[in-house]
C-alpha cells in the first residue's frame, strides 16, 4: 500500500473539517486567542493542500 | 525509546506535573470539531494497520518488515520513532530554561551521528542480514555479547515505553481531566491493535503519519508567537544576551548548561550521542526495514533533515515563552509558575491552549498524543523482534519455524504492552524508580557505543573484549555515578552515592562525564582484552561485518545527490552553518 494514499485522505479530510469549522465560526471570539487571525480556515487550507498533493501523488504512481 | 541525552531533563518531566497536581494551572477545554479531529487519527492508525495485515503473514514481515520499504518513509520513521511528547515537551522547556542551547540537543547531539550510522555502519548492519543490534554482535563477537545486549536492551525499552505511556497518560490527566488508568489503557489498546494486526510495517507507516500529524499540528504555534513576541528582533530585543548563543558562553563552565564546549562535543556530541542513534534498535530497526542497501543507509541521512530544523517548531516557541513571561503585558501569555518558580515543562502545552481556538488546538492534541504512540509503538516493536529472534530463538540453541517465531512474535507483542503498562504504575508510584530507570539507559549506551566502534572498525576486537569490555565498563559507569554529585543534590538516587567526590555544576554535565568515564574504560578494555587475547574470529568468518571486510556498496542508476557519502556531507554543511548562524 503507498502510504501516501491514507495520508493524502487524512490530511484533507482534516482541511475540510477546519477550513469548514473556520468558515462556521468566522468573526468568532475564539479567534482573540490566536491574534484575531482565523487561523482554522488559513491552517485548513495548508492542510488541505498538502493532504491532495500527497493524495495525486499515491495515484500518479499507482496509474505508472 | 527515551533518546538518553535528555535523561536528566527528562527526570523531571513527569515529576512536575505531578507536583503541579494539585495547582490551579491550565485547563484545556475541547469541543465536538476537536474529538472529531481526535476521532479521525485514531481510526486511521487503527485502518493502517488492518490494511496493511495481509503483508505480515510470516515472522518475517511481521516482525522486520521483510525489507520492503521505500527510503523516504524508513527516514521520516527513523526519527519519528525518537520524536516522543516527552521530547517535544522537553525541547520546549529546555529552550525556555536554557535558550538556543537547547540546539545542541539537535544539531550536535543527533546529526552527526545519524550521518555517521548511514555512511558507515549501515553497510554492516544491513549486509550482514542481522535481524537485530543483538544479532549483529552474536555474529561479530559471541553469544554472552548478545546476551547482554539483549537483555539489557529488552528491559530498557520495555522501561521507556511504559515511562512514555506514564507521561501521556499524566499529561492528559493534568492537561484533560482524563482519568489517567483510562488514558494508558486505551492508548495501550490502539497501539496494540495496529501493531498486532500489521506488524513492524503498521508501526512504520503510522510512525510517518505521526510525523506529519506533529510538524502541522505544532508548527503554527511557533509563527503565532513570533507575532506576539514582535519577531525574530523582538525575542532578541527582550531574551537579551544569555538565551542567544550556541557556542559564545562555552569557554568555561559559565553557560546556562554548565558544560564547556569539549563537554558538549565530546560528551553529548560523540558518546551520549552516538550511544544513543548507532546502537539503539528501536531506531536501527527503522532502518533495516529498507527495501535496499541505499535506502537503508539514506535512511538515517533523510531523517537528518527534518530533525535539523526541528528547533523551530520545539525549541523557539519555548524561548518565545520565557520572552512573554519576562515581558509580561495585559493578557500576554505566561509560563505556568509554582512556589519553586516557573514550571518550564508546561512551555509547550500551555502556549497551545493559549493562541490556538477549537479546531487547531484538537489538531495539537492528537499531534502530542500521536507523538507519544509513535515512540510506544517503536518501543514495542523492537522488544518483540529482540524477544522472539534474540531471546526465544538465540537462547534456545535451536531454529525455531517461521510459525512458531510469528506467534512468539504476537505474543511478545501483547507481552510487551503489558509489561509496558505495568512499568508505567512502577514510574507514577515512584519518581526514585523513574530516575533510576533513565539512568540505566545512560549507564549503558555508551559502552555500548565503544563496543560497535571496535568491533564494526577493527577486526581484532573480539568476543573476550566485547563481553568483558561491555560488562566492565557498564559497571565504571555505575560507579562514576556512585562518586559524582552535582551541586545542590543530596546523594542518593542523583549519584554521589559512594562518596560524592566530584562535583559538578549541573546534572548534565555529570551525566556527559559518566558516559565518558563508561566509553573510555570500555574501549580501554575490548581493546587490551582483545590484543592481549587470540582472535576468536578468522577474516572469512568477519566478511561483511568488519569496515574493512565489507565489499564497497555501489548503487545502479540513482542520482550523484542520492549517494549516501554525498547527502550526509551536506547534511554536515548544513548542520555546521546552522551552529555558526547562532554561535
Amino acid at each position: 500500500m503507498d502510504l501516501r494514499l491514507p495520508i493524502g485522505i487524512i490530511f484533507t479530510i482534516y482541511g475540510i473539517l477546519l477550513t469548514g469549522y473556520g468558515i462556521f465560526t468566522r468573526g468568532s471570539a475564539i479567534y482573540q486567542k490566536s491574534l484575531g487571525i482565523n487561523v482554522n480556515i488559513i491552517w485548513g487550507a495548508v492542510l488541505l493542500v498538502f493532504g491532495l498533493v500527497m493524495y495525486i501523488l499515491a495515484k500518479r504512481s499507482e496509474k505508472s | 525509546m527515551i533518546d538518553t541525552c535528555l535523561q536528566p531533563l527528562l527526570a523531571s518531566v513527569s515529576g512536575s506535573t505531578g507536583a503541579l497536581a494539585g495547582e490551579n494551572a491550565i485547563k484545556i477545554n475541547l469541543n465536538f470539531i476537536d474529538f472529531s479531529i481526535l476521532f479521525v487519527y485514531l481510526a486511521f492508525v487503527i485502518g493502517i494497520g488492518f490494511a496493511l495485515k495481509k503483508y505480515s503473514k510470516s515472522a518475517e514481515d511481521f516482525l522486520l518488515s521483510g525489507r520492503s520499504i521505500p527510503g523516504w518513509i524508513t527516514g521520516l520513521a527513523f526519527i519519528s520513532a525518537n520524536l516522543g511528547a516527552q521530547e517535544l515537551i522537553g525541547m520546549a522547556a529546555s529552550g525556555a530554561e536554557y535558550g538556543i542551547m537547547t540546539s545542541h540537543y539537535y544539531w550536535v547531539g543527533a546529526i552527526p551521528a545519524m550521518v555517521f550510522l548511514g555512511i558507515f555502519m549501515m553497510p554492516m548492519y544491513y549486509g550482514s542480514k542481522a535481524k537485530s543490534v543483538p544479532d549483529y554482535l552474536k555474529m561479530r563477537y559471541d553469544e554472552r555479547t548478545r546476551v547482554f545486549n539483549s537483555v539489557s536492551f529488552a528491559f530498557m525499552t520495555i522501561a521507556s515505553s511504559g515511562i512514555s505511556m506514564h507521561a501521556l497518560a499524566q499529561l492528559l490527566n493534568f492537561l484533560l481531566g482524563w482519568d489517567y488508568n483510562i488514558c494508558l489503557f486505551a492508548t495501550s489498546a490502539i497501539v496494540l491493535a495496529y501493531v498486532l494486526k500489521g506488524g513492524l510495517s503498521s508501526a512504520i507507516y503510522n510512525e510517518v503519519l505521526q510525523f506529519f500529524m506533529i510538524v502541522l499540528g505544532i508548527a503554527p504555534l511557533a509563527y503565532l508567537g513570533l507575532k506576539a513576541v514582535g519577531g525574530w528582533e523582538g525575542l532578541v530585543a527582550k531574551l537579551g544576551e544569555s538565551h542567544m548563543h550556541s557556542w559564545a558562553e562555552t569557554g568555561t563552565m559559565d553557560n546556562p548548561l554548565g558544560v564547556p564546549w569539549y563537554g558538549i562535543i565530546f560528551g553529548l556530541g560523540f558518546v551520549l550521542s552516538f550511544g544513543y542513534w548507532c546502537t539503539n534498535f528501536a531506531e536501527v530497526q527503522r532502518a533495516l526495514a529498507a527495501n535496499s542497501m541505499g535506502a537503508a543507509r539514506r535512511t538515517p541521512i533523510i531523517g537528518a533533515v527534518p530533525k535539523m530544523l526541528f528547533p523551530a517548531i520545539v525549541i523557539l516557541p519555548g524561548m518565545i515563552g520565557l520572552a512573554l513571561t519576562q515581558n509580561p503585558t495585559a493578557g500576554s501569555y505566561a509560563i505556568p509558575s509554582t512556589a519553586e518558580g516557573l514550571n518550564y515543562n508546561l512551555v509547550l502545552p500551555s502556549m497551545l491552549n493559549h493562541y490556538f481556538p477549537n479546531g487547531l488546538l484538537g489538531l495539537a492534541m492528537t499531534a502530542l498524543m500521536a507523538s507519544f504512540m509513535s515512540g510506544m509503538a517503536a518501543n514495542v516493536t523492537a522488544f518483540n523482534t529482540v524477544w522472539t529472534y534474540d531471546l526465544y530463538q538465540g537462547l534456545s540453541g535451536g531454529r525455531k519455524t517461521d510459525k512458531q517465531l510469528l506467534t512468539m512474535g504476537k505474543y511478545a507483542t501483547i507481552g510487551g504492552i503489558l509489561l509496558s503498562i505495568g512499568f508505567a504504575y512502577i514510574a507514577r508510584s515512584s519518581m526514585n524508580i523513574m530516575s533510576l530507570l533513565q539512568l540505566v539507559f545512560g549507564f549503558v549506551n555508551a559502552p555500548l557505543f565503544a563496543t560497535f566502534l571496535l568491533g564494526m572498525f577493527t577486526k581484532r576486537s573480539n568476543s573476550v573484549g566485547s563481553f568483558w569490555g561491555l560488562l566492565i565498563g557498564t559497571a565504571s559507569a555505575v560507579a562514576f555515578h556512585g562518586i559524582s554529585l552535582a551541586k545542590g543534590m543530596t546523594p542518593g538516587i542523583k549519584g554521589g552515592w559512594i562518596t560524592p567526590y566530584f562535583e559538578f555544576p549541573k546534572e548534565m554535565s555529570q551525566a556527559f562525564w559518566v558516559a565518558i568515564v563508561a566509553f573510555v574504560v570500555t574501549f580501554i578494555l575490548n581493546a587490551g582484552l582483545s590484543l592481549a587475547t587470540k582472535r576468536t574470529k578468522t577474516d572469512a568468518e568477519l566478511g561483511g561485518l568488519v569496515y574493512s571486510l565489507t565489499p564497497k556498496h555501489h548503487e545502479e542508476g540513482g542520482s550523484w545527490i542520492g549517494r549516501p557519502a554525498v547527502c550526509g556531507t551536506l547534511v554536515l554543511l548544513a548542520v555546521i552553518i546552522l551552529n555558526i548562524i547562532f554561535w
